[in-house]
C-alpha cells in the first residue's frame, strides 16, 4: 500500500536526519557494536528494553512542535469554538496541542463520557449557533460509538466537523491495543451518512481537506464531514512549518431556485383558492423565519410548521399547524419547503394488518417542492422517504429561494386577488384563535392528575420562563409547547433528532445550552427518561463545564413508543394484550433521576408526582441555572 | 312487530351493566391509557380524548372491535362484552375538568 510506505519513509527520513544532527554530541552505535549486542528472546519493548537500554534508532526524544500544532492552526481557521471528545490515544497529540499549544481556546476541549454524547452535543450546538462544532474520536472504537449520533445529524441536515485519529502505518503501531484501534479505512463505517471524508497523508493535505470539509459541511444540504488525522502526522516533529499554509475558506452561496420555476410557482400560488405552505427544515437561520412570514403574509396563506426547525411563529394568525390535515385535504396548491417526507404529508397511512395508504389531497392539487435534498441522495440508508409526485420541483435551498419567490408573488398580486387574500386571512385568523382556545380547554383534562399530565408539566414550565429569554432545546411528542407556549424567536425551537435515534435528546440539549451560554439565554430541556439512559454521562459534562441548563424529566417510566407498538402487535394477534410492558417499561426498580444527576454534580430534585409541587421546584431549579449550573427535576408524568 | 321481537331487540341494544372501578383497572391493564392517557384526557399525538366525549355504548363497542383509523382492534377474544361495558362505565364516570378560567396558568 502506498500511503503507509510514504508515512514510514518520511518518518524514517526524519529519524535518520535527527541521528545525523545529533552526531556531534552523541556518538551513534557502530554497526559492529549493534551486531555484538545480545538480542532478547522475547521482545517486551514497552517494558525492560525501553527503560534500560539506549534506543537504537532515536537519538532525539523531544521536539518543541509537532504536526498536530499545525492541525490546531487549521482548526482555528475554521472558527471552531469547541471540540467535544472522549480522550483517545489515536489523537493524543492533537489533544495535547489543543490544550497547550492552542491554550485550550478556540477550540476549547469539552470532555465527554461517550462519543455519542460528543456528536449529540455538536448536533444541538450547531442548531443554535448555525455553524459546526468539532468532534474528536478514535477512528475505530470511538467512531463506532459515535455512529448513531452521526446518523441523526445526517438525517437532520446538520453540519458537524469530525476528526478521527488513526495509525495507518502498520510498522509504527505500538503492539497490542493500538492495532485493535487502527483501521485501513477509518471513515468506511460512517461513509453512508457523512457528506464527505478524507484521509490526508501530509499536513498540507490535512489543511486543504479540512478547508474543503468545512465548505462541504456548510453548504446546503448541510451534513457531517469527517477527516482522518493520522497519528504519525500528528506526532511527527514539525520541522518546516513555514512551508505549510492554512487555506482560506470561502463559504459557498446556498443554491437558489431556478428563476423560471420560481415564476411558475408564484403564478400557481397567487391563482390558488386554497394554497397551503408546509415547512419542515425551511428556516436555517432567523432570516429564514422572517422570509417565510413575508411570503405567508403576502398570500395570507396558512402555514403548517412540521417543526424540523423554528420556521414560523406559533401565535402568528396564519400558523395553522394544528389543522394541517384538513387544510391539506382542501388545498389546490401545496408548497413544501425542505420537507423530509412530502409523500407522507399528502397521504394518509394506516398501520393495520394490511398496511394501506391513500392520497388525501384533492384531484388536480398542484404540489411545489423546494428542497436542497434534491441535490444530494445516497442509496443505502432510506431516509429519503417515499417518492412524491411533484408538479414543480426546485433542487434548491428554501431559505435562499424564499425572497425571490415572495418578490415574484408580489409582482402578480392584483387588487382582486389582494381582497381575496384578505378574506382568506380573516377566516384563518379566527380558526387560529379557536385552536388556541381549544388547547387551553384540552389542558384542563387531567390537570390535577398524578402522574402529572404533560399539559400541566408544560404549563408549569411556561409560567416560570415566559418572561425570560428562553430557548427550548428538546422536541415534545405531546405537542403541548406548540399549543401553550408562544414561540417567536428562531432559537426558541431547534427541531428533533432527525433520524429518530434515541439518545439524542440529552447531549443535544447540553450542546445547545453550551451555544446559548454566551447569549445568557435560559435553556430548557424536557428530557425523556429512556433517552437519558443511553448516555447519562453528558450530565457530568454539563456540570464539569458549567453549562447552565434546566432539564425537566418527562419521566413516563417507559420507552412509551415501543409500549404502543407492542400493544398493537398483541392486539393484532389476539393475545396477551396485558403484557405489552414486558421489555418496554423502565420500572422495578424506578430510576431515581435526581440522585443520578446529583451524583454528577447537578442541582436536582424529585421524583415529583404531585403537580402542586412542580411550580415551586421549578423556581428553585431555575435559580440554580441562573447561578450558571445545570439543574434537573425528575417529574413523573403521564405517557404523552 | 311482535312484543317478543321488540323485547329481543331492546335486550340486544342494552349494554351489560358496567362497573366503573373495574373499568378503571382494565383501562390501565389492557393498555387504553397508553394512547388516551390515564385520565382519558387524550393526546394530539396518539389518541383522542375519551373523557367527556360522549358516544353511545354501541358505537364505542363497534369502534374498539373494528377501528377505522390507527387504533389497534380489541376483538371479543381479548376484551369481553362485560369488560367493554366496564371500561365504558369508567369513561362515563369521569368528572368534568375544572373550567379554564379557574386555572390561573391557563388564563390568557
Amino acid at each position: 500500500m502506498s500511503k503507509p510506505r510514504k508515512f514510514s519513509s518520511t518518518r524514517r527520513k526524519f529519524l535518520k536526519g535527527a541521528a545525523v544532527a545529533g552526531a556531534a554530541t552523541i556518538a551513534p552505535p557502530t554497526e559492529a557494536g549493534l551486531k555484538a549486542r545480545p538480542v532478547p528472546r522475547i521482545a517486551p519493548l514497552q517494558d525492560a528494553r525501553a527503560e534500560t537500554t539506549t534506543p537504537a534508532e532515536v537519538d532525539v526524544l523531544t521536539s518543541d512542535h509537532c504536526g498536530s500544532d499545525f492541525m490546531v492552526d487549521v482548526l482555528r481557521s475554521l472558527d471552531l469554538d469547541y471540540v467535544c471528545a472522549n480522550p483517545g490515544s489515536s489523537f493524543r497529540a492533537l489533544h495535547e496541542s489543543i490544550i497547550n499549544y492552542g491554550g485550550n481556546q478556540k477550540p476549547e476541549f469539552i470532555t465527554c463520557c461517550h462519543e455519542e454524547s460528543s456528536v449529540g452535543m455538536a448536533h444541538g450546538y450547531s442548531k443554535i449557533e448555525g455553524k459546526p462544532l468539532g468532534v474528536l474520536a478514535h477512528g475505530t472504537v470511538g467512531l463506532q460509538h459515535a455512529a448513531m449520533a452521526i446518523y441523526n445529524a445526517y438525517c437532520d441536515r446538520v453540519p458537524i466537523f469530525i476528526v478521527v485519529g488513526n495509525t495507518i502505518d502498520a510498522t509504527m503501531r505500538r503492539p497490542g491495543v493500538e492495532w485493535m484501534h487502527s483501521v485501513q479505512d477509518a471513515a468506511s463505517i460512517v461513509r453512508d451518512f457523512v457528506k464527505w471524508d478524507d484521509t490526508p497523508i501530509s499536513l498540507q493535505h490535512f489543511a486543504e481537506s479540512a478547508a474543503r470539509a468545512f465548505k462541504v459541511t456548510m453548504t446546503p444540504p448541510m451534513e457531517p464531514v469527517l477527516i482522518v488525522a493520522d497519528s504519525e502526522l500528528q506526532e511527527r516533529p514539525l520541522a518546516e512549518k513555514d512551508k505549510l499554509r492554512v487555506q482560506r475558506v470561502t463559504r459557498t452561496s446556498p443554491p437558489q431556485g431556478d428563476s423560471g420555476a420560481v415564476a411558475e410557482a408564484a403564478k400557481l400560488l397567487v391563482a390558488a383558492q386554497s394554497p397551503v405552505i408546509i415547512a419542515d427544515r425551511a428556516a436555517r437561520t432567523a432570516a429564514g423565519m422572517k422570509y417565510l412570514v413575508d411570503l405567508a403574509d403576502i398570500l395570507q396563506a396558512p402555514v403548517i410548521d412540521q417543526g424540523g426547525r423554528m420556521n414560523f411563529p406559533s401565535h402568528h394568525p396564519l400558523n395553522q399547524s394544528s389543522r394541517g390535515r384538513a387544510l391539506i385535504a382542501d388545498a389546490d396548491v401545496i408548497l413544501g419547503l425542505e420537507l423530509t417526507d412530502f409523500w407522507g404529508s399528502v397521504n394518509a397511512y394506516r398501520d393495520q394488518l394490511e398496511r394501506s395508504s391513500r392520497r388525501i389531497t384533492k384531484a388536480g392539487a398542484k404540489l411545489i417542492s423546494i428542497t436542497a435534498g434534491d441535490l444530494y441522495i445516497k442509496s443505502n440508508y432510506q431516509d429519503f422517504e417515499r417518492y412524491p409526485e411533484i408538479d414543480i420541483a426546485m433542487a434548491a435551498d428554501a431559505e435562499a429561494t424564499l425572497p425571490a419567490l415572495t418578490e415574484a408573488v408580489k409582482r402578480l398580486v392584483t387588487a382582486d386577488r389582494k381582497n381575496a387574500f384578505q378574506a382568506r386571512g380573516t377566516k384563518l385568523a379566527a380558526a387560529h384563535q379557536t385552536t388556541l382556545d381549544q388547547a387551553r380547554v384540552d389542558a384542563t383534562y387531567g390537570w390535577d392528575a398524578s402522574p402529572i399530565s404533560t399539559a400541566r408539566l408544560f404549563a408549569e414550565v411556561w409560567a416560570q420562563i415566559k418572561n425570560e429569554d428562553w430557548s427550548l432545546v428538546s422536541s415534545s411528542q405531546s405537542n403541548w409547547p406548540a399549543r401553550l407556549w408562544k414561540f417567536d424567536r428562531y432559537y426558541q425551537h431547534i427541531g428533533g433528532s432527525g433520524g429518530a435515534g434515541v439518545g439524542y435528546g440529552a447531549p443535544a440539549a447540553v450542546g445547545a445550552a453550551l451555544a446559548n451560554k454566551k447569549y445568557g439565554r435560559l435553556t430548557v430541556n424536557v428530557q425523556n427518561d429512556g433517552d437519558l439512559m443511553y448516555a447519562p454521562g453528558v450530565l457530568w459534562t454539563a456540570a464539569h463545564h458549567r453549562i447552565p441548563l434546566l432539564s425537566v424529566m418527562h419521566n413516563n417510566r417507559a420507552y412509551h413508543q415501543e409500549v404502543m407498538h407492542l400493544q398493537r402487535m398483541a392486539n393484532r394477534h389476539n393475545r396477551g394484550i396485558e403484557r405489552a410492558a414486558i421489555g418496554t417499561t423502565i420500572e422495578d426498580p424506578n430510576i431515581d433521576y435526581s440522585k443520578l444527576a446529583q451524583s454528577m454534580g447537578l442541582y436536582a430534585e424529585g421524583p415529583i408526582t404531585d403537580p402542586k409541587e412542580l411550580g415551586p421546584a421549578l423556581k428553585r431549579a431555575i435559580a440554580a441555572v441562573k447561578r450558571g449550573e445545570p439543574a434537573l427535576l425528575d417529574v413523573v408524568t403521564q405517557p404523552r | 312487530m311482535s312484543a317478543f321481537l321488540l323485547i329481543l331487540i331492546l335486550f340486544a341494544q342494552t349494554p351489560p351493566r358496567g362497573n366503573a372501578e373495574t373499568g378503571r383497572t382494565l383501562f390501565m391493564k389492557i393498555g387504553c391509557y397508553q394512547c388516551h392517557g390515564r385520565e382519558a384526557q387524550g393526546s394530539t399525538a396518539t389518541g383522542p380524548r375519551l373523557n367527556q366525549n360522549p358516544i353511545t355504548y354501541t358505537r364505542f363497542v363497534s369502534y374498539i372491535r373494528k377501528p377505522s383509523g390507527e387504533m389497534p382492534p380489541y376483538t371479543a377474544k381479548v376484551v369481553s362484552e362485560q369488560q367493554a361495558a366496564d371500561i365504558f362505565a369508567f369513561l362515563q364516570s369521569l368528572p368534568k375538568p375544572p373550567a379554564v378560567e379557574s386555572i390561573p396558568l391557563l388564563r390568557q
